[in-house]
């Protein structure tokens, strides 16, 4: 047990031997801080077992901004080492760790949970409901998801990072890199993936089911739409990523052979399903970030969003061509030329319904008086910058001009311009908009203004001098270069555009900060003039039941309209009973036992590895057996309602 | 999550709770998922059987009738279990537990077939690690395999919930998604029967 | 719609069950005389056979599933057209996108 711990316990790194000691710290200093103030039975009542969709979406938000930290280090880190040419700031083996979890953070760990979050928080109230449809599922969801999440970075201190890349390409991640690392990747993947798809299901059939009284499909907000959509892919394209990842963890834990150089192996078979899946993923990210630009532009253009059918069938045709396009990601592999013709063409139809909606946006901003909010401020940069993302990837659809283009800068500009402009400038948009709604105050707008200048100024400089790196021919995944490439300028400037997104993400935390001090407190539910049915609550952050009484929806911009009408605050309303669901601890300890499983096949720990499942399998059967009992939930009487009112009528 | 208990009786047992309708809708769309996971394993399995490579090949080492009895026995149990759910609905659960256990037997006479060809492979020289063509099988016939086993383990738990709480909404919903699980089964079968075993079979 | 008069209909011979049973046994010796008895070439065969699945497998979901039951049976049809199709995509696709890789 010692020599397995003194052989994966990382010493030999100055840099990781900090990140230890921090991490040792900041446990201790939680564990004190929670003790000192007794805050345990808090944490496990409030917030681990809780079933409340804004609570599990507020912890999703959480854990996102943390992977974000850590995801942003690592990108800081090689814009590091690659200022200058010749440096050795970091090893190659250390470059090739960091650019493969900076990938695999960023996107699983924290586009998709940032994005998971706000919907979380925002879809059943904007639907009307009093929570998802299923509230157990949904913190199983969670906490698969932060236990595959914390698998994966622990990666980095015990037994070493993954270094095949976030597409963890075979053979170099078969036979071309032994050790733990990759293990890493599949099953703390694997782990979170579990929560992904639970994630999914539960959306489709919340939405399907739980809409308010009158809230026809077309009368729905665009975010529950993308949400929706989303949904139907997650369920499609997950089940696709579990069995790729289960298919390489044979491979390597128990010798099969499915993308290995021998016996018949075929390592582009996993390029193939990876992207798969990989492609679907995009989509997955972008439309919910798609869905509250809608929101955040229709709210401070103070108009019903423009063209509202017409964005609805873009979304589906995107999603449906999702699925049809995955081969544009290795045009250079050596397919046929039929193959690669067809797969171009389906790749730049989707520029199709993407170009409606960005007509439709721009038709909503057209002759509107338009507020300069901070959330605002994100929506409007991020229609030009991707704008340049999605140019650029017409051009790397082209399957011949691809030859040319793939695994240099380009790409890697290319994509970051979508996925930065596209999602991280969604969930900082988003974060802002329903700020109000998850704590109670606003974030502070002055500070929220100097993040985004320094955020999305920072980006421009940082990723435009990389389309021109990629034009003189700088490949990805290189560690160093050498003076007489030429490139140097370029990645200074890059560099610097870095540093500059640093400043802004630390900005946007400490206004975190500081608006916890210093906002007021929101005295209505409605904080931005809102149209849509998360402001139609009394208090500013809703009940756990959300609504005293299920709302009536007669239009798109349900809660618009009843402000015109003047319905929206009915002051004499009988209330009854609200039936609720209960919390529940099984979720955590089943998430647990996952994390065990996964933590003994990364080290190929049998009995641990069996322990794990059987554990699972246990909570599963208990579940089973004690359901009845559990969905039998709680009410919610009256007074507890009026007493939880109180604000509300009071202003009255 | 609203009246849960506000029951709509023109319906069967299963959809008369909001919770059972539900669940019921979760658990298709959780079907699609898993058809995308089988589709998945079955395209891993037609992309890889033709490399070149050692070993048997499935034309010399399947034994087709035998292959023939598991496809009707698994089928005969899912037929089985629309029994149950028919006498289920007929509020009848004496029939209806005693068609689960039938559907249970046959399943589990379906797992012993599989495990007994696995071994039999396995002596012939097939195994899991001897090239890509039997990786992809076994994992494709395996991963049906282990729903199999779990759909026995979760249909008998669900048979002793209904004796000890006779039929409820909330045991009839779990009966009756138990059974869409296991019609699904036999669904996923007809594909692997049709083109890992009988195509596997023409020369 | 379907839902409505199910408590009558309950009371009746499971015909859908039985013939659902019956029809698939026969597909699947219909699949079996087709790849084992006729001369027919891989590719006619493979057609036919799996045309024959994709018929038996709308057996289960029709008659044993009764995938249109159910306030959501719109849905629940949807979903698994939509699975016929991704699944379609993801087979059919991968052989064809693997087999042309040289």
């Amino acid at each position: 047990m010692v020599e397995f711990i003194k052989d994966n316990l990382i010493l030999n790194d100055p840099m990781i031997v900090g990140a230890n000691i921090s991490i040792l710290l900041t446990v201790i200093v939680l564990v004190f801080v929670l003790t000192y103030f007794k805050k345990w039975k808090w944490l496990w009542t409030e917030w681990i077992t809780t079933v409340d969709h804004k609570r599990i979406g507020i912890m999703y938000i959480i854990s996102a901004l943390l992977m974000l930290f850590r995801g942003g280090v690592d990108a800081l880190l090689m814009r590091a080492q690659l200022t200058v040419p010749n440096a050795s700031f970091l090893s190659s083996q250390h470059y090739n760790e960091i650019f493969t979890t900076h990938g695999t953070i960023m996107i699983l760990f924290m586009a998709m949970p940032f994005l998971l979050g706000l919907m979380n928080v925002v879809v059943p109230l904007q639907i009307g409901a009093r929570d998802v449809a299923f509230p157990y599922l949904n913190n199983l969801s969670f906490w698969s998801f932060f236990f595959g999440a914390i698998l994966f970075n622990i990666s980095f201190v015990f037994g070493g990072s993954p270094d095949a890349g976030w597409t963890n390409y075979a053979p170099l991640a078969i036979e071309g890199s032994p050790g733990p690392g990759i293990n890493y990747y599949l099953l703390g993947l694997q782990v979170s993936g579990i929560g992904t798809l639970l994630t999914g299901i539960n959306f489709i059939v919340t939405i399907i089911k739980m809409r308010a009284p009158g809230m026809t499909l077309l009368r729905m907000p665009m975010f529950s739409w993308t949400t929706l959509i989303t949904s139907f892919i997650i369920v499609f394209a997950f089940p696709i990523l579990t069995v790729t990842l289960a298919m390489m963890t044979f491979d390597r834990l128990f010798g099969t052979h499915f993308f290995t150089l021998t016996a018949g192996g075929n390592p582009m078979l996993w390029a193939n399903f990876f992207w798969l899946w990989g492609h679907p993923e995009v989509y997955i990210v972008v439309l919910p970030a798609f869905g509250i630009f809608s929101e955040v532009i229709a709210t401070f253009s103070r108009k019903t969003l423009f063209g509202h059918k017409s964005m609805i069938i873009s979304l589906v045709v995107i999603s449906g061509l999702s699925f049809l396009v995955w081969v544009h990601h290795f045009y250079t592999m050596g397919g046929s030329a039929n193959v690669n013709n067809i797969f171009s063409i389906t790749t730049m139809a989707i520029a199709i319904p993407t170009g409606i909606k960005i007509f439709n946006w721009l038709g909503t901003l057209y002759k509107a008086r338009i507020q300069f909010t901070a959330a605002m401020m994100w929506a409007l940069a991020f229609i030009p910058t991707f704008v340049i993302g999605g140019v650029t990837g017409v051009m790397l659809g082209m399957a011949a001009a691809d030859f040319q283009y793939h695994n240099t800068y380009f790409l890697i500009a290319h994509f970051h311009y979508t996925l930065i402009a596209g999602v991280v400038f969604a969930c900082f948009a988003g974060f802002v908009y329903w700020y109000p709604k998850m704590f109670g105050h606003k974030m502070n707008e002055p500070i929220g203004k100097w993040a985004f200048w320094f955020f999305t100024i920072g980006f421009n400089v940082c990723f435009l001098p990389q389309f021109l790196l990629g034009f003189a021919g700088m490949p990805r995944r290189v560690y160093t270069y050498l003076p007489e490439d030429g490139w140097t300028a370029l990645n200074v400037v890059s560099t610097i555009g870095a540093v500059g997104m640093g400043i802004g993400f630390v900005i946007i935390v400490y206004n975190v900060y500081y608006s916890l001090r210093h906002s007021k407190m929101e005295t209505t539910g409605d904080s931005w003039n809102g149209r849509t049915l998360e402001w139609a609550t009394a208090t500013a952050v809703p009940p756990h039941y959300n609504f005293p009484v299920t709302p009536v929806v007669k239009d798109v911009d349900a809660f618009w309209q009843m402000k015109q009408e003047g319905t929206a605050n009915k002051k004499d309303i009988e209330y009854e009973p609200i039936h609720m669901p209960n919390n529940t601890g099984t979720p955590f300890v089943m998430s647990i036992f996952f994390f065990i499983a996964g933590f003994g096949l990364v080290f190929e720990i049998w009995w641990m590895a069996i322990l794990g499942i059987a554990g699972s399998f246990g909570c599963m059967i208990f579940r089973s057996l004690r359901s009845h009992v559990y969905d039998k939930g709680y009410y919610v009487s009256v007074e507890e309602i009026k007493r939880l009112e109180q604000p509300f009528h009071k202003e009255a | 999550m609203e009246n849960t208990n506000k029951l709509n009786t023109n319906v069967p047992l299963e959809y008369q709770t909001e919770t059972g309708k539900l669940n019921i809708l979760g658990f298709w769309i959780f079907l699609g998922a898993e058809v995308a996971l089988f589709s998945t394993l079955y395209a891993a399995y037609f992309a890889l059987k033709d490399g070149v490579m050692e070993g048997p090949l499935p034309i010399d080492v399947f034994d087709f009738n035998y292959t023939i009895i598991m496809t009707i026995v698994l089928l005969t149990s899912s037929f089985t279990s629309g029994l149950a759910i028919h006498e289920m609905r007929r509020n009848n659960i004496k029939a209806m537990v005693v068609w689960l256990v039938i559907t249970l037997l046959f399943g589990a006479g379906f797992l012993y077939m599989e495990i007994a060809e696995f071994i039999h492979l396995v002596h012939s020289g097939a195994t899991l690690g001897t090239n890509a063509l039997w990786s992809s099988f076994y994992l494709l016939t395996g991963t049906h395999g282990v729903h199999v086993a779990i759909g026995i383990v979760w249909i008998t738990l669900i048979i002793f919930q209904a004796l000890k709480r006779g039929l409820t909404p909330d045991t009839a919903k779990k009966v009756f998604v138990s059974s869409l699980y296991w019609h699904f089964l036999d669904f996923v079968w007809i594909f692997v029967f049709t083109g890992v075993y009988l195509l596997g079979m023409v020369k | 719609m379907e839902t409505e008069n199910k408590n009558v209909q309950a009371n009746r011979f499971p015909w859908s069950q039985v013939i659902g049973f019956l029809l698939s046994i026969l597909l699947t010796f219909a699949a079996v005389w087709v790849g084992k008895i006729t001369d027919l070439s891989y590719s006619q065969i493979a057609i036919i056979v799996f045309a024959i699945a994709f018929i038996q497998a709308a057996v289960q979901l029709f008659m044993f599933m009764h995938v249109t039951e159910g306030e959501q049976g719109k849905w629940q049809l949807g979903k698994m057209f939509s699975a016929a199709f991704f699944a379609i995509v993801i087979v059919a696709g991968s052989v064809w996108v693997m087999n042309s890789m040289h």
